[in-house]
């Protein structure tokens, strides 16, 4: 491996890639699957994760420290799932129309405050070289893995812990399975939505953080196409499991790096076709998964996306 | 009770979205007074820009047309209980459906060419939007996010096909299809600076009305709207309706695109990729789905957005100020939703037990 790799670099780069790429769709799928077993839909994550991307470069310009921006922008998320869940506590408020309005919203703020942050160079979150052992440059490009992305694995294990063996993952589960049952266990739906959401959004504002300050690595008003869109998405395909969140986000991250990979060893024909690999394969996800006959497998009984 | 409580349900209609209106412009008045900006200034300059004088109203006028179609191919599925949000994929790719098309019948009659670029627009919308309805029927997939996949998926597609197989190699700068003949280029109306594609825009609106609120078939999708269930209970081809519906609405979404390519761009390039789908989502919206209150409020975006360029000179603001507001607007008109529907029964409390 110490030569050309050749036609070996596209599963090498594909391979980090899914790594890279992945990161922001595991913690907006982590997010969206706890909000989701609560019993609601947070469609509004796709302005989160733009709004955590600004907001996290630019604290990171402002005060240096990349660290500051990342927290910043789960602070953001948080601020804006709140607002989620606050308004979705009103009678006849429809939880998919304030996530589409939010995420028309979130992307309106983003841009209006992100102006000022499109030309300056923020610190950027640092990576840690899994790849010594290997002489192949490739290889230890694709091997560069960022913390976050540890993060999100260790975040992904705790939260199925959670939801399974915790008061607080079973009150999560009760509340989305049956309002009802939840009242008369004298929970208060609302409330645990309120914060399920509020989590979901800081999660997601932290992916938004890791595409400004990681991979791309950079604000600007494209940074996110869809990713958060397709993480709600992924979360059905996850069937509301958050290891299974892992790996569709693992999927979903390689599929997102085959274009930028063939690109790399000089294929750029049909380049934007592979751009919209994700996506061909969110809706074919999808198509497969849903059903018109039963309620998906696993899904919160409250859940209006499936019914 | 008699007339009151006919009325009063209609006033309510036009009553709420307005101080939806108002509320979010208020919501937004605070945003700026936090950075020291006038909302006096921003609300006057939306005056002076969008509606003060005849050359205003033009500048206005000028983009109504997609906002018009952008906003039926939401408010058509909505009445049916979909949220279709995708209709952006439908313009993008009706528009480049009419350039390719263009390119081809550059040569025919007039009226014959404007024709077939006009149906492949629309064929191309309502196959991508009537889709989105297809796999909700067949397979149950939520239409919301299936149609905004679809949307970006068109906008790759259309990019992938304008920089190879359709890319006039003239255009070196900016991948561009081949430019449509004088012929084939939809002109102003007499006496407007705004395109054909506008009057063809509030008539869709109306025949969109009488389809919904005049006809069985208009009928029958209210019922589905309401309670799918009762629908279907009922005997109506729920199927039938959400799939003849949803490809309505895309075939329109498509003909913004005809009308955006043949009237301003000329050909099909990444300027029609605009967003306009995505604010005709809010126009839907305000509008309550209703398609005669499509018109004014489409008007009264596109005046919005007709000020944006001399509020980011005069207020120094960025250009995404007009996104935030109508924004605003966006979630206070979904929150009164929770206050409507309930003036009349306030309308009984203060009149006191009448039985």
């Amino acid at each position: 491996m110490t030569t050309d790799p050749g036609l070996w670099a596209v599963p090498i780069a594909v391979l980090g890639g899914a790594i890279r790429v992945s990161t922001p769709f595991l913690f907006v799928s982590l997010g969206e699957c706890l909000t989701e077993r609560s019993g609601r839909i947070n469609l509004g994550l796709e302005g989160t994760l733009i709004l955590g991307a600004m907001s996290g470069y630019g604290l990171s310009y402002l005060t240096g420290s990349a660290t500051v921006g990342v927290l910043g922008a789960a602070l953001v998320g948080l601020v804006y799932g709140l607002l989620h869940g606050w308004l979705c506590r009103f009678k006849g408020v429809n939880d998919i129309a304030v996530g589409i309005s939010m995420m028309l919203l979130g992307m309106g703020i983003a841009f209006y405050f992100g102006k000022p942050f499109i030309q300056p160079t923020a610190p950027r979150l640092p990576s840690i070289p899994f790849g010594w052992w290997s002489d192949s440059p490739q290889l230890q490009a694709a091997l560069q893995v960022n913390v976050l992305f540890l993060i999100g694995i260790a975040l992904a294990v705790f939260l199925a812990w959670m939801l399974r063996s915790t008061r607080i993952g079973l009150t999560i589960r009760v509340v989305g399975d049956s309002t009802q049952s939840a009242r008369a266990l004298a929970i208060r739906p609302d409330r645990v939505r309120l914060w399920a959401t509020a989590a979901g959004g800081a999660l997601a504002g932290i992916g938004g953080a890791y595409l400004s300050l990681y991979y791309p690595g950079s604000w600007n008003e494209g940074i996110s196409s869809g990713q958060g869109l397709m993480a709600v998405a992924l979360v059905i395909f996850a069937r509301w499991n958050p290891i299974n969140c892992l790996w569709a986000a693992l999927l979903f991250g390689g599929a997102g790096a085959l274009g930028p990979a063939l690109q790399s060893v000089g294929i750029s024909e049909g380049y934007y076709l592979f751009y919209a690999a994700p996506y061909v394969l969110t809706l074919g996800i999808l198509i497969a998964t849903s059903s018109t006959e039963r309620a998906v497998i696993g899904a919160p009984g409250e859940l209006n996306i499936t019914k | 009770m008699g007339k009151g409580s006919r009325l009063l349900p209609a006033l309510e209609t036009a009553l709420w979205p307005l101080m939806a209106l108002i509320a979010g412009g208020l919501v937004f008045s605070l945003f700026l007074l936090v950075q020291g900006k006038s909302p006096v200034e921003f609300f006057a300059l939306i005056w002076r820009a969008g509606f003060s004088t005849a050359f205003s109203w033009q500048n206005t006028l000028s983009r109504v047309s997609p906002l018009l179609f952008a906003g039926l191919c939401v408010a058509i599925p909505a009445r049916l209980g979909l949220m279709v949000i995708g209709g952006e994929g439908a313009i993008v790719l009706g528009g480049l459906a009419a350039a390719v098309t263009g390119a081809q019948v550059a040569l025919w009659p007039t009226a014959a060419g404007f024709a077939a670029m006009a149906l492949s627009a629309v064929c191309i919308g309502a196959i991508w939007i009537g889709l989105v309805g297809l796999l909700r029927v067949r397979r149950g997939v939520n239409e919301t996010i299936a149609s905004l996949l679809m949307a970006y998926i068109a906008s790759a597609l259309f990019n992938h096909l304008v920089e190879s197989v359709f890319r006039d190699p003239a255009s070196l700068n900016k991948p561009s299809t081949l430019p449509l003949v004088d012929t084939l280029r939809v002109g102003m109306m007499p006496g407007l600076q705004a395109h054909w594609g506008v009057l063809a825009g509030i008539v869709a609106c109306i025949a969109a009305w009488a389809l919904i609120d005049r006809t069985r078939l208009g009928f029958a999708a209210r019922i589905t709207g309401d309670n799918m269930r009762a629908a279907q209970v009922q005997g109506f081809n729920v199927a039938g309706l959400i799939v003849g519906f949803t490809a309505l609405a895309g075939g329109l979404a498509g003909l913004a695109g005809f009308y955006e390519v043949a009237a301003v761009h000329g050909s099909a390039n990444a300027s029609l990729i605009s967003g306009v789908g995505y604010t005709g989502i809010l126009v839907a919206f305000l509008a309550r789905h209703n398609p005669l209150a499509i018109v004014p409020v489409a008007i009264l975006l596109a005046g919005f957005e007709a000020s944006s360029g001399l509020i980011q000179r005069r207020m120094d603001l960025p250009d995404a100020t007009i996104l935030v507001f109508e924004g605003c607007v966006f979630l206070i008109v979904l929150l009164s939703e929770t206050v409507q529907g309930r003036m009349p029964a306030l309308w009984l409390a203060l009149k006191g037990p009448s039985r």
